[in-house]
């Protein structure tokens, strides 16, 4: 009965998004499961496409806020093409992540959680990405960096830029 | 229901309580006040700050009262020094991130936790300051977050999304980032709230205020070219009192008054009037839609609250809002129109100023041109109960020892039927005693209509008028609180879809829970207590009324004879009528 916002939504679901949405919808306790399939189809979560969700899921847009902004994983900015990860978990900590968290800032000339002004590249701190075996870590998409030390980073911007 | 009784001790003594009872409230019952800043009577304990920790004997554990179910024959230790002692810590981490700002806070001098630190006597904190100075937000005319004193309670969203179903207000983030703001970072003004200020009143701190106007009513008393000029709306005055000490219900009309004539309001005139003139209005509007078959149920729009949250969440039913302005509006154009030309003044030369138990109604004042009808804005002012408190101590006044006095002519004479608009179900019985005699040309036997009256949140029931030798039967729905209002809404659409006859030929809903009386701007400590004293002292006034019909009320009947013409006239369309525009929950 009532309209959320007066802009129509610019955002186009795909007929699959549409179809999982519906499938899962009615079923308690999947709106978790939703916004992160919603997150893989934009890479983030645009306000227009929350707005259209919570239309389709007649949940109030203030509680789906709720849940986006409780867990670190949902993005309600664009990141770069490539959103590098990089593991601030015990063991990548203690092998230095923080020094592969500073050189990235140089080299990018970027803060944590920005995005280059070419649109190319963001990078995130996170906890433990599971494989401490190869600290101090990076991930990007499904790529893993691994033993990495700051000399190897442009060749690995580099390798990122050029997929 | 379950009614079944559990015997308990609190610290040793035996104490019965219902079985589903909390600790908190068992507490309470037994005379041992166990303090809490997140738990609230009209909200279900979820148990956030931690302060309300109490023993249970035999056990080592701490637990929270709040959301502790009393056990039978368990003994409840609520005070020891270890008790005292967890307490103070959690007292002095909640403090550790709130600014010590009280001299300059508007909750200064009533705030649950400076009450706190007084009573724990706690003269520094010990852990260093994590204050986070997050942007304030003064979009809205009503209401503002001040969120870097929020302590994170919880209370505000509950009652935002629970108790009035408005979702304005929410969590965002976690742990030490935690905030309530609307959904996406828009300011108040850009989502959905409705300004009803139920946050503010039941917000333990200063993070949510009215939006505090005294200044600006100061500046006009000052101000020696303009007439001031103020009324009170129904609901002040069994409420008033309570900010000087006195019970709750207490009725200082003739008190309020007294104390507006000696702040400097050259008229006092009484919103009271004004709500009779709102029944001769939507009576006559709802025997018109009645008998011609016009768009029905008519649903009553004296709350600006409402009115808002109608524009946002129930825009198919814009049709059926009553186009009667609230008594307020109608008050502030009259003031402007009809007793400016009495004192040979104009709209420009009178500044109008409202008493109100109502944050929506800043809002409210300047939500459409309608609201201008005099060429004037019709109301230049509008204070809650505890702003008109704060001017009446600044102005050092003796409140409670003041004479009665009367209202000023022509705008202060007012029936039984007016001052039930403060609580809920009195526009509904107002309008139903003058729509019989409007129908049947004689007034009701006994004009208490019981079944509109009380705190369930959804009242329904009928009443039957005699018409030209048979009876015509009105069926009426009576909610408040805003999250009851869907539950009618509902019905009436499913009646509608199914071509089947209306449940319902008017509605009624007010905002807040029991009505104005409990508005968000009322003094605080709103609880379902105080809302009954309060309640009672409504239903008094207009027993103890020598008049108690509106359209016996002969200062309106006067004002229909000498300005307006007839109920629904021209001119009465002009200044006492407006309109309603669907509005999206969030403006971007």
């Amino acid at each position: 009965m009532s309209v959320i916002t007066k802009d129509k939504t610019a955002t186009e679901f795909s007929s699959t998004l549409v179809q999982f949405i519906e499938e899962w919808k009615d079923k308690p306790g999947s709106l978790i499961m939703i916004l992160h399939r919603l997150q893989q189809e934009f890479g983030f979560l645009p306000r227009p496409a929350i707005i259209q969700l919570s239309q389709m899921l007649q949940l109030p847009l203030a509680k789906i806020y709720g849940v986006v902004t409780f867990y670190h994983y949902f993005k309600l900015t664009k990141p770069g093409r490539n959103n590098i990860q990089v593991c601030m978990g015990t063991a990548c900590y203690l092998k230095g992540g923080e020094d592969i968290i500073h050189e990235l800032e140089n080299l990018l000339g970027i803060h944590l959680n920005q995005v280059s002004d070419d649109g190319e590249f963001s990078f995130e701190s996170v906890r433990c990405v599971g494989c401490c075996g190869l600290a101090p870590v990076a991930v990007c998409g499904t790529e893993v960096f691994g033993k990495l030390v700051p000399d190897k980073l442009p060749e690995v911007l580099a390798k990122l830029k050029s997929n | 229901m379950n009614t079944m009784n559990i015997n308990i001790k609190i610290n040793g003594t035996p104490v019965t309580v219902p079985a589903g009872t909390s600790v908190l409230k068992a507490g309470k019952l037994a005379n041992t006040k166990i303090p809490a800043l997140c738990a609230h009577p009209d909200l279900k304990a979820w148990g956030a700050c931690g302060i309300c920790v109490v023993k249970v004997e035999g056990s080592p554990k701490m637990v929270r009262a709040c959301t502790t179910e009393v056990v039978e024959g368990q003994n409840y230790i609520t005070h020891d020094p270890d008790i005292v002692e967890t307490r103070r810590t959690t007292l002095e981490l909640i403090m550790s991130n709130h600014p010590n700002e009280c001299l300059t806070c508007p909750r200064n001098g009533c705030c649950e936790l400076q009450t706190l630190s007084a009573e724990f006597g706690i003269r520094d904190v010990p852990f260093a300051s994590g204050v986070r100075r997050l942007p304030e937000d003064l979009s809205t005319p009503s209401v503002q977050l001040h969120p870097a004193k929020c302590i994170a309670c919880g209370r505000c969203a509950l009652v935002c999304q629970q108790m009035q179903d408005v979702w304005a207000l929410e969590f965002l983030n976690r742990g030490d980032q935690t905030r309530i703001a609307p959904a996406g970072d828009v300011t108040l003004a850009e989502s959905p709230c409705i300004k009803c200020g139920q946050c503010s009143a039941h917000c333990p701190v200063g993070a949510i205020t009215e939006v505090d106007e005294t200044r600006k009513a100061w500046a006009a008393l000052r101000d020696k070219s303009k007439e001031v000029v103020v009324q009170i709306a129904p609901a002040v005055r069994v409420a008033l009192g309570e900010e000087f000490g006195l019970e709750p219900g207490t009725l200082v009309t003739g008190k309020v008054y007294a104390a507006l004539r000696r702040l400097g309001f050259s008229k006092v005139f009484d919103t009271n009037l004004s709500a009779d003139l709102t029944i001769m209005e939507e009576a006559s509007e709802f025997i018109h839609r009645f008998t011609t078959g016009g768009e029905l149920p008519l649903i009553t729009s004296c709350c600006p609250s409402w009115v808002d949250y109608l524009e946002k969440y129930h825009t198919d039913m814009i049709s059926n809002f009553s186009t009667a302005k609230s008594p307020m509006m109608m008050m502030g154009a009259m003031v402007k129109t009809y007793y400016a030309e009495k004192a040979g003044k104009t709209a420009a030369d009178i500044v109008s100023v409202a008493i109100m138990p109502c944050t929506a109604k800043k809002y409210e004042i300047q939500r459409s041109d309608d609201m201008r009808s005099s060429g004037a804005a019709d109301v230049d002012l509008s204070l809650t109960t505890r702003e008109l408190a704060r001017m009446i101590k600044q102005a050092g006044i003796d409140f409670v020892n003041l004479p009665d006095e009367p209202a000023d002519s022509p705008l202060g004479i007012y029936t039984g039927a007016a001052t039930i608009f403060g609580a809920t179900g009195g526009v509904m019985e107002a309008a139903l005693r003058t729509a019989y005699y409007m129908v049947s040309g004689k007034n009701l036997t006994s004009v208490d209509l019981v079944a509109a009256r009380g705190m369930d949140g959804v009242k329904i029931a009928s009443v039957k008028i005699p018409a030209g030798g048979k009876e015509i039967e009105v069926r009426f729905a009576i909610a408040h609180g805003m999250a009851n209002v869907k539950v009618v809404m509902e019905q009436v659409r499913a009646a509608k879809a199914a071509g089947k006859e209306l449940p319902f030929h008017f509605i009624e809903v007010m905002a807040c829970r029991g009505g104005c009386i409990s508005g968000g701007g009322q003094p605080y400590g709103s609880t379902d207590e105080v809302r009954a004293k309060r309640t009672a002292g409504i239903y008094k006034d207009d027993k103890d009324s020598v008049i108690r019909l509106s359209h016996e009320n002969p200062s309106v009947q006067a004002l229909y004879k000498d300005f307006l013409g007839k109920p629904n006239s021209e001119k009465a369309h002009h200044l006492l009528h407006t309109h309603y525009v669907p509005r999206p929950l969030y403006v971007k």
